[in-house]
């Protein structure tokens, strides 16, 4: 084949080397704006996984990589002026222009043509070739020439990327408050002689501490000066470095004709989680290994290889896009943490990502995660702890014997939750809804060693429905159903009965009704309260402006909870069930969530369940496993409350990883209930 | 995990003779289903009349749609097609439901695109608040449509791809279904193209029924299975992440492919 590779980064270089590897008879021509010596960035980082590929990709390469390289296997943690130390975890890396010079020099053993401070601003500029590949980054020109169906968007936070001469000795992210807030580093060693040290903060912050008007030369002094510990006498280096907001790169498709996108052009993940370079190299691998498989000797061949590249890289590369989403909104987030103890917040940071949980922390680290246990025990003195999720809860005078909740049967959970128990009639979701707490087996549940939580709900306009085998939100035939109350006369769904916006006699009813519930359920011996105001049903409509017009959208479940407050014993916990974001265009939003879960905190409220979504019967819910815990951690660290969650928890691992990582205190095992 | 197989009522040159004796051959076959695809402005059979004619040659097999774009039809018209393709086949039937993908042919059903989630929740509810006892089958792959799944269906109906894409959309549709406080748990239909006879042809098919999705429709023909390494391989991987019933469909209409699917499946 004839190809054309615009950019000499890691991504056009290396596929230039497997390809000519491959078949020495393609002519392959790589243009490229810099100069060869240029390059921006300081140091790139590769796991051992990376390395692996690298290797068997192309050997050559792969010896003069690893003779320069940098290794360490532990990340450093400087909070509250303690560092922490979590071994185990595998990394090498290379200051970028020696990875680069290593791969032109490479290119030119095989006989590669560079053509180096060549702009190339109109990709009809570009000779004739059978695949012409756009390796030119993030802003990537040939990209742009095209309908690649493009999306950017700023992710995270601030950032500027500076070097040191200061060698560590392992990975170190550390963080400095400031009277503007939180301000952190990422860094590592590349070389014998230099680190990476990456800057970063939110851009309020960033604008707080004047930092978006000053020189380059008062920025890197307002830097070193905070970081002086970190840096321990040693210099920030700069390399044209300035603040920048990452972007993140999406594409609908890869290629369009004989045209690809390969690397950053195609995919960006933000440099908190250092998978750029990884990702960029591995396209390569993919892409060359497409054309041996499918061949090159005609155009059906070539897009046959395109397809199948893609095909093999995407979700590869969405599972990165997915991580790196949540690790830089933690690191947006992160000053919220600083309440957490110094181990939590570095197993908070640790599993940050989604990709390394409880269990993957004790293969790497088992000794820093028995410390982690035995500090989430409260027992530091002790040789071992149970894992989290079998250490016991105290909540006032109750104590949960282990983590796990459950709806209905015990099978082994701490706290078990009854299903929705209605306060009225009314108040019922279908007609097997139970009414009062009443004929409940309390008692049996205890015998298991369980606690026991009563759920009171009033189902609102989510009421005279059929039992959820049937499905959820089918109204009963007319002859079967009762009349409902909401906030406003807005029906829930499609055939939804319209309900009656409650007026001021109702209302006081209502809450007397749950407040004599709440009585009841003290009496019948349960430990726990669980008030329901979440998804749709009649408290949650207060809270939503979608379906509550009124200004003071608190007053009606304020009022609920200190009625029941009043009428359930001061030392039994209770609890809030509260949907803290609607997941609907206009509703609610987990700003909103947390403000609530603040307030009924401050009400008495023990702790949170935290839920989302069902407010309205139209809304954008995001589901995947562990779907609520980045919201349990928002509201559990914004609003200072202990929080339960669900969100399609299936392990123990999952449990583990939560509880460690201080994102709730309790967690939903989500096991099917038999129909 | 059972297996199924479509009937070729969107691939060229299939006539009603040849639907008629495919729906037998897979009766007397090691088929669990016959299912059919739905499309308005493309070259094919309608759907419910597709499993009409199947109905009326088969004894054993369940009939599906897999899916029918629901919103295409008034909510009245939809629930009549699937009561009586139920009827024929003595309750045989499976009604998959989803919005398509196909801005036109909401425009020469002359439905509003726009709305189109919403309307298949009202045809939903309707199909539930009827008290029919058909199996209902809901796809789609954003948030909306596995609330909606979750909310009124029996299932999950997956639209292809590798056997990783499929466990990702089941995780999704098991966290919808809890989420909605279903009891038990879904159940998970996934689907592949198949070409076993002629696997040029069937490519070539896939890429002009996709066409409409630009450069997207040449992914879709690349993964066409057209071995029996590749099917089984397909089968194998599906059943692992815990498919309950995966339907094969054919991209050539050719009577064969049926004898030739089920020795593969042998």
């Amino acid at each position: 084949m004839k190809v054309c590779v615009l950019g000499a980064g890691p991504a056009g270089l290396y596929l230039s080397i497997l390809l000519k590897k491959a078949d020495p008879a393609h002519e392959i021509e790589i243009f490229e704006r810099n100069a060869p010596g240029a390059t921006f960035g300081w140091g790139v980082v590769f796991s051992e996984e990376t390395l692996g590929e690298l290797r068997d990709a192309d050997y050559a390469t792969f010896l003069r990589i690893t003779d320069t390289f940098a290794r360490w296997d532990a990340i450093d943690i400087r909070y509250r002026g303690e560092v922490l130390r979590s071994r185990g975890h595998g990394f090498s890396a290379i200051a970028r222009k020696k990875l680069l010079a290593i791969l032109q020099e490479r290119c030119r053993e095989l006989g590669v043509v560079l053509h180096f401070e060549t702009s190339v601003e109109d990709p009809a500029e570009l000779p004739e070739a059978d695949l012409v590949v756009a390796a030119d980054g993030v802003n990537s020109v040939l990209r742009r020439s095209r309908d690649f169906g493009t999306r950017s968007a700023p992710q995270g936070g601030k950032y500027i990327w500076y070097g040191t001469d200061l060698v560590l000795d392992a990975f170190r992210f550390s963080f400095a408050e400031t009277e503007h807030g939180l301000i952190q580093t990422h860094s590592y060693p590349f070389d014998e002689h230099t680190s990476t040290v990456i800057v970063e903060c939110p851009e309020p912050t960033w604008r707080a501490a004047g930092l978006d008007r000053m020189s380059e030369e008062e920025s890197i002094n307002f830097c070193e000066e905070l970081f002086a510990r970190d840096l321990a006498g040693h210099r920030l280096l700069s390399n044209k470095s300035a603040w920048l907001s990452f972007p993140r790169i999406r594409n609908r498709r890869w290629s369009d004709g004989n045209v690809v996108l390969l690397g950053d052009s195609a995919h960006t993940a933000h440099f908190s989680i250092g998978s750029g370079t990884k990702l960029a190299m591995e396209d390569a691998v993919s892409l060359a290994n497409a054309f041996v498989r499918h061949g090159h000797h005609d155009r059906a061949a070539i897009r046959a290889a395109l397809v199948h590249y893609e095909l093999e890289r995407r979700p590869v590369v969405d599972r990165f896009q997915q991580a790196a989403a949540d690790s830089a909104g933690y690191f947006e987030r992160v000053r919220h943490h600083t309440g957490l103890p110094p181990r939590q917040f570095a197993v908070n940071l640790l599993t940050r990502s989604g990709r390394i949980s409880h269990a993957n922390l004790a293969m790497r680290d088992p000794e820093f995660v028995r410390r982690a246990d035995l500090d989430f025990a409260g027992e530091p003195d002790r040789l071992f702890a149970p894992p989290p999720f079998l250490t016991p809860l105290r909540l006032g005078k109750a104590v949960i014997p282990n983590r796990l909740v459950v709806t209905g049967e015990p099978r082994g959970a701490g706290l078990v939750r009854t299903e929705p128990i209605a306060v009225s009639e009314d108040g019922r979701i279908t007609p097997e809804t139970p009414v009062g707490v009443g004929s409940w087996p309390v008692g049996e549940v205890h015998e298991s060693g369980a606690l026991v939580m009563a759920c009171l709900t009033h189902a609102g306009r989510r009421g005279a429905t059929r039992p959820a085998r049937y499905g959820v939100d089918v109204p009963l035939p007319e002859n079967e159903a009762w009349p409902l109350v909401s906030a406003s006369a807005v029906p829930y769904g499609p055939l939804s009965q319209v309900p009656k916006a409650a007026g001021e006699a109702e209302l006081n009813r209502i809450r007397d009704e749950f407040a004599s519930a709440a009585a009841e359920a003290a009496t019948a011996g349960f430990d726990l309260l669980e008030l329901d105001f979440a998804q749709g049903r009649l408290l949650a409509s207060f809270l939503s402006p979608l379906t509550n017009p009124a200004e003071d959208r608190l007053r009606f479940p304020l009022e609920v909870l200190a009625a029941c407050r009043e009428a359930w014993p001061e030392e039994r916990p209770l609890v809030v069930r509260l949907t803290v974001d609607d997941w609907a265009p206009r509703g609610a939003t987990i700003e909103d969530g947390v403000a609530y879960a603040r307030a009924f905190a401050e009400a008495g409220a023990s702790m949170i369940h935290v839920e989302a979504g069902q407010t309205v019967a139209e809304s954008r819910p995001v589901y995947r496993r562990g779907f609520l815990t980045t919201l349990s951690d928002r509201v559990r660290a914004e609003a200072a409350v202990p929080t339960l969650v669900g969100g399609h928890l299936t392990t123990t691992d999952e449990v583990n990883t939560v509880l460690a990582a201080g994102r709730a205190d309790l967690c939903l095992l989500d096991v099917p209930v038999e129909a | 995990m059972k297996v199924g197989i479509g009937l070729p009522n969107t691939t060229p040159d299939a006539t009603g003779r040849l639907l008629a004796e495919w729906a037998r051959r897979a009766d007397d076959g090691p088929f669990s289903t016959v299912a059919v695809l739905d499309r308005l402005v493309y070259d094919s059979v309608e759907p419910f009349t597709a499993l009409a004619a199947a109905a009326a040659v088969t004894e054993r097999v369940r009939l599906a749609t897999n899916i029918a774009i629901g919103p295409l039809r008034s909510g009245a018209m939809l629930a009549k097609q699937a009561d009586s393709v139920a009827r024929l086949s003595g309750g045989r039937f499976t009604l998959g439901l989803g919005v398509g993908a196909r801005r036109d042919d909401y425009t020469a059903a002359e439905a509003d695109h726009r709305t189109r989630g919403e309307r298949l929740s009202a045809q939903l509810a309707h199909l539930r608040a009827e008290n029919t006892d058909i199996e209902l089958l809901v796809g789609g792959s954003s948030g909306a449509a596995f609330a909606r799944m979750a909310r009124y269906a029996d299932g999950f109906a997956h639209g292809g791809g590798p056997p990783r894409a499929f466990a990702s959309a089941a995780t999704r549709a098991r966290a919808a279904w809890h989420d909605l406080g279903r009891p038990g748990t879904p159940k998970l239909w996934g689907q592949g193209y198949f070409a076993l006879g002629d696997p040029d042809r069937g490519s070539a098919y896939l890429r002009d029924y996709y066409a409409f999705t630009g450069p997207f429709a040449e992914t879709i023909a690349a993964a066409n299975l057209t071995s029996a390494r590749a099917i089984k391989d397909f089968v194998r991987g599906y059943a692992a992440e815990g498919c309950d019933e995966l339907i094969l469909f054919p991209t050539v209409s050719d009577l064969d492919e049926v004898d030739r699917l089920a020795e593969v499946l042998a």
